[in-house]
């Protein structure tokens, strides 16, 4: 299928009053193909991960997801192709207990009970949650949270996830879970973080943004292992990548 | 503080428990609490005794919904005060001896400021009692299947989403304020800027819940998972408490009882 297939052509956009967010992005993503997209605070990350799911209006480019051009029109039809985790879980679950914050976005699309159901259990299942179904979101660990939240998403069965920040706030064995189920899913994933060490286990590629343009593109470990433009651009290679200046 | 007495959180885990009355259409529920709101409401300014039956029906409602029955009573207390300053000038202005209890002359006054205290009693209580054993997203969703306007419903909806957010970040500024303010009380003016910061990050708050209801094809109508029937045994709630409420507001029970046991 190739509604798999992510394509941004020189998109630009500006907050109102404020300043260019992203100048001239493009990049394609193929199917099954994990990219990450690093860069420092404010290089345009969170902006470009939200006109990926139609909730920005592009001033200029265009978002193509598979066949179709990402507009207020075609938000909607997006929206079930393309899963946004966010970057804060209470943000994401509203609803008052698990399992109706996991049905929310399948009733949205209107399926039948039954569906919703299956949906309901299938991602919870998958993520590792069964167990808290009837329990309020805000009761849980952020962990855990985060773990839900992927839920909602992944129970609109998308083909394309998208993820803000995924390991921000969890400790280390909840990143360490988080990681493998990245790795599980064979969604085109796009996955926006700080996190470069787990960037360089998930991601084949990488974009490199800095004040809203895209400054280097290449595999991962490739792209990483370059401490001059890490360093440029407010990151840092990652520890697993360094060369040890000793041997 | 404030959110403890608000519990927003407890109340939507108590909503999600499993009960005869939990059970209920929330449509029915919501008739017949409005049906007893008005019962309550219609009678005589100096009414108290015959209110006094209308006490069995909160208290059914939560001693079957399995709700603490402490932790409503404090949710009415929270709201006692603004009850008390309606009626606060009535034992002033109306001077006038209706009864004598134990001794004591009781004005019009007093037994009107009672009247109000005990109608506010019943009235918050039922009301609060409704939402505790059928939770605000399906009350919501009540609202709406009974005509409500949708954006009434989904106002009243996201006002209480966003209670709970808002009293967190409160509590979550007040501490850190405390934690720099040396034992000293805050000024005016602090109290003021903390204020405008809370309006700023709700609202930024706001938007980002809104993006992820918007993620997941939020339109603008509410859809529950419980599937809500309007059964036979709805329907014999609505009817057994419209009909005990119309026998109440019709015969005064408590005085009938007192001339029986006088033998009068």
């Amino acid at each position: 299928m190739s509604h798999h297939i992510v394509e941004v052509r020189d998109l630009w956009f500006a907050y109102p009053g404020g300043a260019e967010a992203l100048r001239g992005v493009s990049f394609r993503v193929e199917h099954g193909t994990p990219l990450g997209v690093i860069g420092g605070n404010g290089a345009g990350k969170s902006t470009l991960l939200l006109h990926l799911n139609g909730y920005l209006p592009t001033e200029r480019g265009e978002v193509r997801i598979g066949d179709t051009v990402v507009t207020r029109d075609t938000a909607p039809l997006i929206r079930r192709t393309v899963g946004l985790v966010f970057q804060d879980p209470d943000d994401q679950l509203f609803m008052p207990t698990v399992e109706e914050d996991v049905a929310f976005g399948p009733l949205n699309a209107g399926l039948p009970p039954d569906q919703v159901e299956q949906r309901v259990a299938y991602a919870l299942e998958r993520v590792g949650m069964t167990h808290a179904r009837k329990r309020p979101p805000y009761r849980l660990s952020h962990g855990e949270k985060r773990a839900v939240a992927i839920a909602t998403v992944l129970a609109m069965s998308p083909d394309v996830l998208v993820m803000d920040e995924p390991s921000s706030n969890l400790d280390p064995r909840a990143r360490r879970r988080l990681i493998d189920l990245l790795l599980s899913f064979e969604h085109t994933k796009i996955i926006a973080s700080h996190d470069l060490e787990l960037v360089v286990e998930v991601c084949r590629d990488v974009v490199v943004l800095d004040s809203g343009r895209i400054v280097a593109r290449g595999p991962a470990r490739d792209v990483l292992s370059n401490e001059k433009l890490m360093l440029e651009h407010g990151l840092e290679t990652p520890h697993i990548l360094r060369r040890m200046s000793f041997l | 503080m404030f959110a403890d007495w608000i519990q927003v959180g407890r109340m939507d885990e108590l909503a999600g428990s499993d009960s005869p009355v939990h059970r209920l259409d929330a449509r029915g529920k919501v008739v017949t609490t409005v049906a007893f709101i008005i019962a309550v409401m219609s009678f005589p300014r100096h009414e108290v005794s015959a209110l006094t039956p209308f006490l069995a029906y909160p208290v059914v409602i939560v001693s079957l919904g399995r709700i603490p029955l402490w932790f409503l009573l404090r949710k009415v207390l929270l709201a006692a005060p603004f009850a008390a300053v309606v009626g606060m000038f009535n034992p002033l202005l109306d001077r006038q001896p209706m009864a004598v209890v134990a001794g004591v002359v009781v004005t019009g006054g007093w037994l009107s400021f009672a009247s109000i205290m005990f109608r506010f009693v019943l009235t918050a209580w039922a009301a609060l009692a409704l939402i505790a054993c059928t939770g605000m997203h399906r009350l919501a969703a009540a609202l709406a299947q009974l005509g409500v306007p949708r954006v009434f419903v989904v106002q009243h909806m996201f006002l209480h989403r966003y209670l709970f957010v808002i009293a967190d970040n409160a509590v979550k500024m007040m501490r850190s304020a405390a934690a720099r303010s040396g034992g000293r009380a805050l000024t005016f003016k602090a109290y003021a800027s903390m204020i405008g910061h809370l309006l700023v990050r709700s609202m930024d708050r706001a938007e980002r819940v809104h993006r992820a209801m918007a993620a997941r094809g939020y339109d603008g109508e509410l859809r529950t998972v419980r599937r809500a029937q309007f059964g036979l045994r709805d329907a014999m709630f609505v009817g057994c408490c419209l009909a005990f409420f119309a026998a109440a507001r019709v015969w005064n029970v408590p005085a009938f009882l007192g001339r029986l046991a006088s033998g009068g």
